[in-house]
Order: structure tokens, then C-alpha cells, then sequence
């Protein structure tokens, strides 16, 4: 049964990384803004006239 | 999709969406409605920007409006003080941009390094509408930076009160925030290593015990140490003060629960109650958290340096230089450009003055002054370029001057709520419940005194109690955003429930600062209205674009000898006859008694009459006053002329309620005056001159139709398209103190029934740890379900 000591400490350990994780976050100011990055994945990379030759690849 | 798209595309302006005018502008087969917006596009799709088009149909603004100058950034001093960071190769600024509004406009600003490689990273925070931009300042000057986001539509608002570095302060939310994970972090934990205590251990694991024990202190130390720090300290500084407010009974549970954890664990007599402690935290945290509603995209603390600009170009011995305003002094001689706006009071000595006085008045009207009149600070030029000389510096102008007023000074927090209320008495009946059963123990069985002292504190902790009003408001928050109704702060609120007195601005508040439409005296044929027209197309002056709108004729003839003399009249030859449009001095009248915004008409030397623009009060006024005016008590104070008296009685029954004529410390008084008279005085107002006003108000709403405009020292703002719906604003806030005040009620039944337990010491852990988040759901569930099916009751969903 000693073996929960060990296993207590990592499962701690583990929650204080994603804790400090969470920190750096908040530090580096990720959340600042929660609204902009979710549209900006939207734009593609592409300009708009290879769009149309690049979804008929897609197709093949 | 594709056909639609065409079909629209012929009627209205491919950048911009407006509706195209007769003489279009055409390029690669797409229409444009003037050569700002067909420039736009040029140089978008040159740099291969077209993309912008793709993600929304019409994504641009109108290029109509004449461009500023920004030769003031070419100073370094100024200079220094807008960028964020600069070295020698590269410098950071974040601008606010307010025409961002949609995903191609985030495309577009994050794009910017295929316009000019300089500019090498641009970033937008879509919801305070800004865009930090790097770029390297060896070949590109600040000025240069701005000048290229003016070319595409995205010119920055640069102002004296720098909205951007304002809002940078909010490490206070971010601090906030950390507390909340720290503090959800430590209950997660502690609860897990709860459990094996509230399940039964077995006698074999024992050893566990103290080991799950002193881990959960030590989860305890940064919860009570760094998350509930601030409780204790709000619970020191307003017992000094001798107030009571709801942080003392919680400050004084958080103590005794970590004091009687620490003794339980140390002696080995039980668990103690470290989860309890730290889940209490934790929602009281996220409770605080979501009272901290903040709108990025406005701000409730700009005063008019947020609109004044930061530079303004003096005149010399003939050389023009840029100048901070804060340097301006009197007896300078400023040049006021086109559509710039006069940051302080002067004497006119060159050029005609068409003033825009909105931002002060909320009168749209220009106002004319001619040479050697004083023109007060605030005013928007119109016309060409005037020169004016400084005759008191901006701090001391006639408007700024209302920022000295001691109402400005003094914070205004006197709204008093109810849980500061209740929790008063809440936190005396505590003490005494506390108190009495630890002497009735003391003298039965001593040994239970202190456990049912200190129970009686931990149980009657008022978490629930504590998060009713922030869930209940912010609930009630959301709902009112949803109808372009922003408050300040939560508090608003309950201030908007006690309202029983009403005061009105008159212009731009309660009448539609568009004007709805003409009549005419006198005798005009629909053949010489067409003329008006045609010839009212070429002036850029409001009341000229408003004829035009509502004689509503194609152009049919172009304008010969067009000429116009700024705020006076426009003048031309249209289809062989000779027009003049303008004021009685323009058209060489004399005693024609003129109403204010007329057009006086003359055609070939004959006076034909006037087109009178009608005032237009604001849709659903009629109807607002109908459902108020039998209970509330209502007054208006315009700073107009008295002209709109007879109009205005079938809405303010008592006549001697209605003021004209007033000044911005007469309204300030006023409603001083109103106040000390016991009213609760709620203001709607809305430019400069209401300032003073919307301040000493109890509730002061700013009501404007473009939400970026100015809204001083207001505590709401309400878009004025839902101006009609003020009588369900207020249900909904006395509503919402009904869900506080039933909330209270549900919170302190479950302080009974742990204060059965407590009373008699036989709180146990298990006990507290189960009422405690059970109680605190339920008041999550009950305040945010009963708010909304309110706000569905009054319609505002």
C-alpha cells in the first residue's frame, strides 16, 4: 500500500504542471483575447484565385 | 449565392455596400460609390489583397469622408508617446482602429506586410478593436504606419486620452483569474483526498489519515493566504471604517475553518475542513469574476480629451508646425483643417466657420460663426480651413472647465445594494446565534462550546448568499447587452429599480438626430424640385444631403457654375436656370423670418419658398411616454431656444417641468436640486453639455445611435434604436432585485438546516461539505434560470 504515497505525489505533480501551465498562460496573455484567434483559423492560406483549382484537387 | 451577389453588386458600392449614386465608378466590373472607395479596392487588389471580398459581401466603409492629417506623428515628442516599445530597428504601437467590425477586417490588418514589407507583424484583438503593429522604423515612419491603414479604410482614432494605454491595466483581471485557478486547483485535490475520509477508512489504513490530512492543509495555506486574501483585507479596512459588510461574516468563516482544520489535523480528532474552505473560495471567486463585466469596446471613463485629438498645427511667422495640446497657449494661432475639431475656445480670424457641434450638443445642425466671433472648444469643422486664435488654453475652455466641477472629482459609488444591506444585519445575527450556543454549551457540556461556536460560523458562511447578486445581475447584464443596453457595473442595476424621476435632454435625446423630412412653404413644381436637386448633389453639407435624399429623383442635369459659399448657400445653373439654395443673407432677402435648419429657394430671381426640415422625435418616444408618464415623474431640460414648447406638452403634462435655454451647470444644478428633494434622478442624455448632468444623476444614460460616440461621465449607455424599450429596462432590473431578494430567502433556509446541526455540535465534515456546494448550485441555478425566464416576461429575449 506504499505505494500510494508515490502515487499520490505524481498525480499532484502532474496537476501542478498543468497549474503552472495554466500560469505561463495567463502571464503571456493568451487570455486576453479569447475571441480573435478562433476566426483567424478560418482564413486560409490561399489567395482567393488558386481557391477554386485547389478544391477540385481536393475532390480527386 | 453567386447570382445574388450580381444582382447586388449593381446596386450598391462593391466596397462599401452603399447605394451607388447616378455617375458611378467603375473598375474590373465592379461598381463604386465614390474614389475613396474605388482607390480601396485598387490598392487591395494590386497586392493582391482581394481576399478581403471573399470572406464578407460589402466589408468596407464608406471612403466619403474627407481623410485627416497626421503630420503631427512626424513630432518626435508625440510620437514617443503613443508606441508601446522601439529600438533602433523596429517599433511596436497598438492603435485603436474603430472600423474594425468584421473577419475581413481581421484578414485584412493581419495581411498588412503584403501592402508594405516594413510593417513586418500586425496582430487584431477583435474585441476592443485594436491592432498592434510592428514594424521596422529604419524605413517607415510612424506617420507613414498610419497614413497606409488610412488608405485602406482603417484610419486609427488617435486621441488626447489614449484609450489604448487604458486599457492595458488589466492585470487585475488576470490576477483575479490566477487566484480562481489556484483556488479550483487546491479544491480538486483536497475533495479527492477527502473522499477516503467521508467513504469510512478501515482500521489497516490508518496511516493514511494523517498523511491525507496534513496534504490537505497544505492545500489549505495558498488557498486562505493567496485567494482569500483579499476577504480579509476588505473585512479589515470597513471594520475600521465601522462598516459591516457581507466580506466580514465570510473573512470571519474562512478564519475559523482554517484554524479549526489546523487543530483537528494537528491533534488527529478529525478531517478537518479543507475541501469545504477551498470549494468556498473558489465559488466565491468565480462569482466575483463574473460581476467583473467589462465591454472592450466602450469605455465608461473617457472624458472629452478622448475625443480632442493629441496635436494641433500652429501657424508661425508663416510656417505651420504640429503642437501638443497640452502646449497650446493663448494668444497661438491654430489652423483648423476640414473635419478637425477645435480643442479650445477661440477667436475666428480667417475663413468660414461651419461648426458641428453634435459631439457637445447633440444637435446635428452646423452652426455658422463669421470672423471675431468666439467659437467654443468641441466644434467640428465642415468647411475649408479656418485659422483661430487661442483665447484660453484647453483645461480652462468653457466645456473642459465642467471637468473641474467637484462632481467629477468625487467617485461615484453611493449606490447602495442590497446585499451591503442585508449582510449588515446578516453579520450582527450570526455573531449573536454563534455566541449564544457556545455559552449555552459552555454551561451544559463544555466540551461541545467551542465545536458548536465555530460550527455555527463555518455553516452560516454566506457563500450562497454572497453569490446571489452577482449571478442574478450579471444574468440580467447579458440581457440587457443582447439589447444594446451597456451598463457600468452591476450596481446600475438595482440604482435603475429605485428610479422614480425622470429627466430629458431634448436634442439627439429624444429627437431623432436625422431629420425625417421636409415640408415646403410656399409654391414649388415637382419640375423645379428636380432642379433643387440636381443641384443639392454637389454640396457636401448635411442639410443639402438630406433634400436630396428626400426629394428622392434620379439626377437628370448636371450643375454649371456651381458655387458654393460655406454655411451660406450653394448657387449654380441647372438645366438653364439660375439657382440659388441657402440662408435669407445668401439669396439677398431681408426680413424673412427664418426657422432654424431651412433651405430658402430661389429660382431665375424668383423666391419661391422654403423647405423646412421637419424635427422627428425618436421612434417609440410617444409610446415611452405613454407607459411612463402615468406613474413617473418627468422633466426636460434642453439647452435650445423654446421653439419646440407647444410640441412638446402632450408629453410633459406639467408644463413648469420643462426648461429651455438651460446651461450644462444649470442641468447639473437642476438635478442636484431634484435630489436633495428625495428623488431618485435618472438622466438620459447625451452630448458634452448633459455631462455634468448624466454625473450628479443618480443613473445617468447616454443615448446615442453609434456606440463609439461620445458618452461622458455616464454610468449606461443605450443604443438609441432601443430607446422604446426603457420601461422594460426597468422591470427587468426590479425583477431582478425580486430573484435577489427570493435567492437571499433560499440561501438562508440552507443556513437553517446547517445551523441545526451546528447549534447542537454535531457539524461534521461530511455535513459542510455537502451543503456547501449544494447550496451554492442551487443559487447558481435558481438566479440565472429566474433572471432570463424574467427577461423572456418583459420581452427582452
Amino acid at each position: 500500500m506504499n505505494m500510494i504515497y508515490m502515487l499520490i505525489g505524481i498525480s499532484i505533480l502532474l496537476a501542478l504542471i498543468f497549474l503552472l501551465a495554466f500560469f505561463w498562460a495567463s502571464k503571456t496573455g493568451q487570455n486576453d483575447d479569447t475571441y480573435t484567434p478562433g476566426i483567424r483559423l478560418l482564413f486560409d492560406e490561399q489567395p482567393a484565385q488558386n481557391r477554386a483549382e485547389k478544391s477540385d484537387e481536393d475532390h480527386l | 449565392m453567386v447570382q445574388e451577389k450580381l444582382i447586388s453588386g449593381e446596386t450598391a458600392c462593391y466596397h462599401c455596400g452603399d447605394n451607388l449614386p447616378s455617375k458611378a465608378y467603375h473598375l474590373d466590373n465592379k461598381n463604386f460609390c465614390c474614389l475613396g472607395c474605388k482607390g480601396v479596392y485598387q490598392l487591395l487588389s494590386s497586392h493582391q489583397l482581394s481576399d478581403y471580398y471573399v470572406y464578407n459581401d460589402v466589408p468596407g466603409q464608406t471612403q466619403k469622408k474627407q481623410n485627416t492629417h497626421f503630420e503631427f506623428l512626424d513630432e518626435p515628442r508625440i510620437a514617443a508617446d503613443l508606441v508601446d516599445y522601439t529600438d533602433e530597428h523596429v517599433t511596436v504601437i497598438t492603435l485603436y482602429i474603430p472600423a474594425i467590425h468584421c473577419s475581413s477586417c481581421i484578414w485584412l490588418l493581419e495581411n498588412l506586410y503584403k501592402i508594405n514589407p516594413d510593417l513586418i507583424q500586425s496582430r487584431v484583438d477583435f474585441l476592443k478593436k485594436q491592432t498592434m503593429i510592428t514594424f521596422r522604423n529604419d524605413d517607415l515612419s510612424l506617420r507613414q504606419v498610419v497614413e497606409t491603414l488610412s488608405a485602406i479604410g482603417y484610419e486609427p482614432l488617435i486621441s488626447l486620452q489614449d484609450v489604448v494605454k487604458e486599457q492595458k491595466s488589466n492585470t487585475e483581471a488576470r490576477m483575479l483569474l490566477t487566484k480562481i485557478a489556484v483556488a479550483g486547483f487546491c479544491f480538486g485535490n483536497s475533495m479527492l483526498l477527502s473522499f477516503p475520509e467521508y467513504f469510512g477508512i478501515s482500521g489497516l489504513e490508518q496511516q493514511f489519515k494523517d498523511f491525507f490530512g496534513w496534504l490537505n492543509l497544505a492545500f489549505a495555506l495558498p488557498v486562505v493566504f493567496y485567494s482569500g486574501r483579499g476577504y480579509f483585507e476588505s473585512a479589515w479596512i470597513n471594520l475600521k471604517n465601522g462598516v459591516l459588510n457581507l466580506d466580514f461574516p465570510l473573512a470571519l468563516g474562512i478564519a475559523v475553518m482554517f484554524l479549526r482544520s489546523i487543530g483537528e489535523i494537528v491533534t488527529q480528532r478529525g478531517a478537518g475542513f479543507v475541501d469545504t474552505l477551498c470549494g468556498l473560495i473558489f465559488f466565491l471567486l468565480v462569482g466575483r469574476w463574473m460581476q467583473q463585466h467589462t465591454y472592450h469596446h466602450l469605455s465608461f471613463e473617457r472624458d472629452y480629451r478622448s475625443y480632442f485629438p493629441v496635436a494641433v498645427t500652429l501657424i508661425n511667422e508663416g510656417t505651420e508646425r504640429p503642437v501638443p495640446l497640452s502646449e497650446l497657449k493663448q494668444g497661438d494661432r491654430m489652423l483648423i483643417r476640414s473635419n478637425e475639431i477645435i480643442p479650445a475656445d477661440a477667436i475666428l480670424l480667417k475663413g468660414y466657420a461651419d461648426l458641428d457641434f453634435s459631439f457637445v450638443t447633440g444637435e446635428s445642425a452646423p452652426v455658422q460663426k463669421v470672423l471675431g466671433e468666439v467659437v467654443y472648444a468641441g466644434g467640428r469643422q465642415l468647411g475649408g480651413a479656418i485659422e483661430l486664435e487661442v483665447v484660453k488654453p484647453v483645461s480652462q475652455s468653457y466645456l473642459t472647465r465642467l471637468w473641474n466641477n467637484e462632481t467629477f472629482v468625487a467617485d461615484k459609488d453611493r449606490i447602495k445594494t442590497f446585499s451591503g444591506t442585508a449582510s449588515k444585519y446578516f453579520s450582527i445575527v450570526l455573531l449573536l446565534v454563534a455566541s449564544g450556543a457556545g455559552i449555552f454549551w459552555l454551561f451544559t457540556d463544555p466540551s461541545r462550546a467551542l465545536a458548536s461556536f465555530t460550527a455555527v460560523l463555518i455553516i452560516a458562511c454566506p457563500c450562497a448568499l454572497a453569490l446571489s447578486s452577482p449571478f442574478t445581475l450579471a444574468a440580467v447584464l447579458s440581457v440587457f447587452d443582447k439589447n444594446k443596453f451597456y451598463l457600468k457595473n452591476t450596481s446600475v442595476i438595482e440604482e435603475l429599480a429605485r428610479i422614480d424621476t425622470f429627466v430629458f435632454d431634448k436634442t439627439g435625446t429624444i429627437t431623432n438626430p436625422e431629420t425625417a423630412g421636409f415640408r415646403f412653404e410656399g409654391i414649388i413644381t415637382e419640375a423645379q424640385k428636380q432642379l433643387v436637386a440636381d443641384l443639392a448633389r454637389n454640396s457636401g453639407h448635411p442639410l443639402s444631403r438630406e433634400l436630396v435624399k428626400w426629394i428622392d429623383k434620379p439626377a437628370q442635369y448636371g450643375a454649371m457654375e456651381y458655387k458654393e459659399m460655406v454655411g451660406r448657400g450653394i448657387s449654380g445653373v441647372v438645366n438653364g436656370h439660375q439657382l440659388r439654395l441657402g440662408n435669407a443673407a445668401f439669396l439677398g432677402i431681408e426680413q424673412y423670418n427664418q426657422e432654424s435648419s431651412s433651405v430658402l429657394v430661389m429660382v431665375d430671381g424668383h423666391f419661391l419658398g422654403s423647405f423646412i426640415a421637419a424635427k422627428q422625435w425618436r421612434p417609440g418616444f410617444k409610446g415611452l411616454i405613454q407607459k411612463m408618464g402615468s406613474r413617473a415623474d418627468l422633466h426636460l431640460l434642453s439647452g435650445d431656444q423654446d421653439q419646440d414648447r407647444q410640441s412638446l406638452i402632450p408629453f410633459f403634462p406639467r408644463i413648469q417641468q420643462m426648461h429651455f435655454k438651460q446651461s450644462p451647470q444649470n442641468k447639473l444644478d437642476y438635478i442636484a436640486n431634484l435630489q436633495q428633494f428625495g428623488h431618485k434622478v435618472l438622466m438620459f442624455g447625451d452630448g458634452l453639455n448633459d455631462a455634468g448632468a448624466l454625473r450628479q444623476s443618480d443613473l445617468g444614460i447616454a443615448v446615442t445611435d453609434n456606440i463609439n460616440n461620445f458618452t461622458p461621465g455616464c454610468d449606461a449607455i443605450l443604443d438609441g434604436e432601443n430607446f422604446a424599450k426603457i420601461p422594460q429596462f426597468i422591470q427587468q432590473a426590479k425583477d431582478a432585485v425580486k430573484v435577489i431578494h427570493f435567492s437571499f430567502v433560499i440561501s438562508l433556509i440552507y443556513n437553517f438546516v446547517g445551523l441545526f446541526f451546528a447549534v447542537q455540535g454535531i457539524l461534521s465534515p461530511l455535513i459542510a461539505a455537502i451543503l456547501m456546494p449544494v447550496s451554492t448550485v442551487t443559487i447558481i441555478l435558481f438566479t440565472s434560470i429566474s433572471a432570463r425566464a424574467y427577461a423572456r416576461k418583459n420581452k427582452l429575449l
